[in-house]
């Protein structure tokens, strides 16, 4: 199947591959997916103490457009606040990499990938989880 | 002097010989004749070219020329062989028996005749890929008409114990069927000392042209014949209507008098080149080869890369062509059912490469390709959140994953 340019240029050139520790206070790890179903992505994010995301780091299995969509959601969570990165839709991330409709799934993980690992920092820090809608699936 | 992407998907289907194409060449435009027109030189050109070409056929798997039918490709074949006993046969029985490592062509027909009143066993296989002869025996019953299992796998290369199959299914009078597209032209398959009453195989996986292949019908001890699938002039001794394919017929015929002449040479250097891929990317960490290894055709390897993701794979050895055991650009998300047959857990499914040699590739492709797959797999466990875990020691089954 044909990869868009923009997914091509994430999988050759992923953003913020790596890990932080997830032991510490300000930074939440969220892991999505399952092995079997050939997608697993765990994106961390580091937070500062004004709510802002510093830093952002990944590490997906799965296809070229799995890498993409977590790669994207890195770069796009650096310097935006929790609050904000909430609002993250998978649908932006369908339409900047323009996944064809097999590939949503990719963006829907990716967007889940996202507010888990918000909701990992949260309750690290005290504050009640979010409500993760249930995957789309 | 390489040129890409290097083709090493030789199961899926094989470039044409050039030999082949010459061969066919007048067939398209002067000597363009029916095979069937009895009345003049158009037509008896065209029928000694078919005939001619049965001849190379039944040369290389050991028959007459008159237990050829010829048909569109290995599925028709197939569709043939099993519907065509089923209704041939039905006031002797209803019941076939064929494996889950079939290909689709033999197991969708399977689940067809299901729907028309048959029965069907599908045996399993142990983690090499071979049925269990004794398994096999005991699910031999009153009504059983059909044996189906396969020469060659088409995704691991695993060879069935043909003459031992064939052994048990005329001790029980049953008539023997094998689908042997991924043998015929690679390995020496001959009907006679294999004992095999109906195969099936085609051009364009032995270096032959798409859209032609034939089905090998024994004509006696016993005399089997099958009920016709494709109604009309009377074509084939009646077993396939429709106006001969002369040009993809001579291609066949050539293809396989080439294999008659070079399969033992093309065997031994392919299985050489094919052993030396292997052993090299089994230099790889956590990295599995799939199927028997003593059971297999020369050609074929079948590798899992733990903890990467076939397709992710796939993107990554974009200078060669392979395929994957991933089929997650399929809207499910299952891997290969052969793999899964086997016994392997889908996340190693998920992992695997499907590497075909063919009679043009050359040890530079070879070694191109091992360094190439060598550096995808570094890149992408590098990414990999599975990899991290397995070298930290984490027991990936002791994670509660979302299942999606």
């Amino acid at each position: 199947m044909a990869y868009s340019d923009k997914v091509i240029d994430h999988y050759n050139n992923p953003r913020n591959v790596g890990t932080l520790d997830k032991a510490k206070n300000n930074v939440g790890t969220g892991l999505v997916g399952a092995p079997e179903c050939g997608d697993v992505m765990r994106l961390q994010i580091e937070v500062d103490e004004n709510q802002i995301i510093t830093d952002a780091k990944f590490k997906t299995f799965g296809c070229g457009s799995a890498i993409a969509s977590s790669s994207l959601a890195t770069e796009w969570l650096k310097g935006k606040s929790v609050d904000e990165a909430l609002s993250i839709d998978n649908m932006d991330i369908v339409e900047e990499l323009a996944l064809p409709p097999v590939k949503i799934h990719c963006s829907v993980l990716a967007e889940d990938a996202i507010k888990s690992a918000i909701n990992d920092y949260r309750v690290k820090n005290g504050l009640p989880a979010l409500e993760m809608p249930k995957s789309h699936h | 002097m390489l040129t890409f992407p290097i083709y090493l998907d030789n199961n899926a289907t094989t470039p044409m010989d050039p030999r082949v194409l010459e061969a066919m060449m007048p067939y398209f435009t002067s000597k363009f004749g029916n095979a069937a027109s009895r009345n003049h030189a158009f037509g008896w050109h065209a029928e000694e070219a078919v005939d001619y070409a049965r001849e190379q056929i039944a040369s290389l798997i050991n028959c007459s020329p008159k237990e050829i039918i010829f048909t569109s490709g290995a599925t028709e074949s197939d569709n043939l062989a099993i519907k065509g006993v089923f209704e041939m046969y039905a006031s002797k029985g209803n019941h076939i028996i064929t494996a889950t490592t079939e290909h689709k062509a033999v197991l969708d027909t399977c689940k067809h005749i299901e729907k028309i009143g048959g029965k069907v066993t599908y045996l399993p296989v142990n983690a090499e890929g071979l049925i269990d002869l004794k398994q096999l025996e005991e699910a031999i019953t009153d009504k059983t008409i059909l044996i189906s299992i396969m020469y060659g796998n088409n995704e691991v290369g695993v060879i069935q114990p043909i003459k031992e199959i064939s052994a048990i299914a005329k001790k029980h009078g049953v008539l023997f069927f094998t689908d042997a597209t991924q043998a015929v032209g690679k390995i020496p398959v001959d009907v006679e000392a294999d004992g095999i009453d109906l195969l099936a195989f085609s051009g364009h996986k032995m270096y032959g042209p798409k859209g032609i292949g034939a089905l090998y019908v024994r004509r006696k001890n016993p005399r089997v014949k099958v009920t016709a699938q494709m109604d009309g002039g009377g074509h084939e001794r009646g077993m396939r209507s429709g106006t001969l394919n002369v040009t993809g017929i001579v291609g066949l015929g050539k293809a396989c008098e080439l294999a008659k002449q070079e399969m033992a040479a093309d065997a031994a250097r392919l299985s050489a080149m094919r052993d030396r891929l292997e052993k090299e990317l089994l230099t790889i960490e956590e990295s599995y080869v799939n199927g028997s290894v003593e059971h297999r055709l020369p050609h074929v390897s079948n590798i899992s890369f733990k903890y990467v993701e076939g397709e992710g794979l796939m993107m990554g050895v974009k200078d060669i062509a392979v395929s994957s055991g991933s089929a997650c650009t399929s809207a499910s998300l299952e891997p290969s059912y052969v793999l899964k047959a086997l016994g392997l857990s889908d996340d190693l499914a998920h992992s695997s490469l499907r590497f075909g040699l063919s009679r043009f590739t050359t040890e530079e492709e070879v070694d191109y390709a091992i360094g190439h797959v060598k550096e995808a797999v570094a890149k992408l466990r590098e990414m990999s959140p599975l990899w991290e875990m397995f070298k930290e020691g984490i027991d990936l089954n002791s994670i509660e994953w979302a299942e999606h």
